[in-house]
């Protein structure tokens, strides 16, 4: 039950775009249309859901204070979080450059539709920002860190998926020049974070 | 050393309302003006700095591996000012949060990167880089100057709006709560790109 209500929150309540402005420049870059919109939506929540649990073990059992202690008792004093910055963004670069040579290598028609987008993964502020997260939350098991992050990335293809089909309808309206293409899109993401507002207290 | 250089990020090129980068950390830190100054400052220290060392190293850098090196050098600099913000201003690093972390991925940084610093001399990097974070932090002053004053009466923490102006004191003014919520901050930014765009057209 409690890693439903933390799934659910977690797209919902804690919208990584909505709540807390993760992923912005790829979710305004890459919302032109619905289809390479949701490409990027799965390529996010495929890296969110793999690297979150490395992140968690990583964290538990290297990084955070006194974590050492399954080496030898002795490290029980050894505090590494301040390396956890270059940890984290060290195994999602390298996971997203592994994804991209295995899916090159094994199929070609995904990676050309996928392919562009992945580089583009590595400097998501939403997958580095889930790991943060995830450390600052500090939750109990693996299965909750895992929950959390596939629920963060379902979060963020609804939130991509949705601006871009406004995107499209919006292609032929009357909008003042100045206003067109960037700053129209930053209105309507205020507009649907004000709608994402709705969910606030969601509890099962 | 051309001066257009420093002066065509802050305005004419500004990185958040004309490039559309670094977006994605910048807008949770602005619901007062304390955090956003501090967030300003690290953000144009790391922007400079990193550029100045890649353009430095730019000639050993396998192009295949670069993305890495970038992110670990980038990520080498943001431990550091963590540190220094935990070691001075530690009121401030805790409202800041995971955002400090999440600089790293902040697209100016590596945006600035790839378009300047691996392929100029590393003192117009430099200078690039800070131009970039002064425009960045310009946007981000701005709009923690609206939401701090319409959001909470304050400026700094000082109260600005008088006391008696507000219902509970007999007056008939109440904070805008909506301005402390994350959707604000995208309508504000929507509406300054809306400005800029309209003053920019003219200047042709």
């Amino acid at each position: 039950m409690e890693s439903l209500n933390l799934f659910v929150k977690s797209i919902f309540v804690d919208n990584m775009i909505f709540a807390y402005f993760l992923g912005m420049c790829s979710f305004l870059a890459v919302s032109k249309n619905v289809k390479t919109a949701a490409g990027l939506g799965v390529a996010v929540i495929f890296v969110l859901g793999v690297t979150l649990p490395i992140n968690y073990l990583l964290n538990k059992y290297l990084l955070s204070p006194g974590s050492l202690t399954w080496i030898s008792p002795e490290l029980a004093n050894v505090d590494l979080s301040f390396l956890s910055f270059i940890i984290f963004i060290a195994v999602i670069a390298s996971f997203v450059q592994l994804v991209e040579m295995v899916v090159e290598k094994f199929s070609p028609s995904l990676y050309s539709s996928l392919g562009i987008f992945l580089p583009l993964i590595a400097v998501n502020c939403a997958i580095l920002g889930a790991s943060l997260f995830m450390q600052q939350k500090a939750f109990a098991t693996l299965g909750l860190a895992t929950c959390y992050g596939l629920g963060s990335g379902v979060g963020w293809f609804l939130a991509i998926v949705s601006i871009a089909a406004i995107r499209e309808k919006i292609t032929y309206s009357n909008i003042p020049k100045p206003l067109q293409g960037l700053g129209i899109t930053f209105i309507i993401a205020g507009l649907m974070a004000i709608a994402f507002m709705g969910f606030m207290g969601i509890n099962f | 050393m051309d001066k257009k250089v420093f002066t065509t990020p802050i305005l004419k090129q500004n990185p958040i309302t004309v490039l559309v980068l670094g977006i994605c950390s910048a807008l949770a830190v602005t619901v007062k003006l304390e955090p956003a100054i501090v967030m300003a400052i690290s953000v144009t220290l790391v922007t400079g700095l990193s550029s100045f060392l890649i353009s430095l190293i730019r000639k050993t850098i396998p192009n295949r591996i670069r993305i890495i090196v970038q992110l670990v050098v980038v990520a080498m600099f943001v431990i550091l000012i963590e540190q220094i913000l935990k070691a001075y201003v530690y009121d401030v690093s805790k409202q800041l949060s995971v955002y400090v972390g999440l600089i790293i991925t902040n697209c100016i940084i590596m945006g600035r990167i790839e378009a300047f610093g691996l392929t100029e001399k590393p003192l117009p990097s430099l200078v690039d880089g800070l131009a970039n974070g002064l425009g960045y932090g310009l946007i981000l002053i701005v709009v923690a100057f609206f939401r701090e004053l319409i959001g909470s009466g304050t400026l700094f923490g000082a109260q600005i709006i008088p006391q008696s102006w507000y219902a509970a004191n007999g007056g008939a003014y109440l904070n805008n709560g909506l301005f402390i919520m994350p959707p604000m901050a995208l309508i504000l930014i929507g509406c300054l790109i809306w400005i800029q765009r309209s003053i920019q057209k003219e200047d042709k």
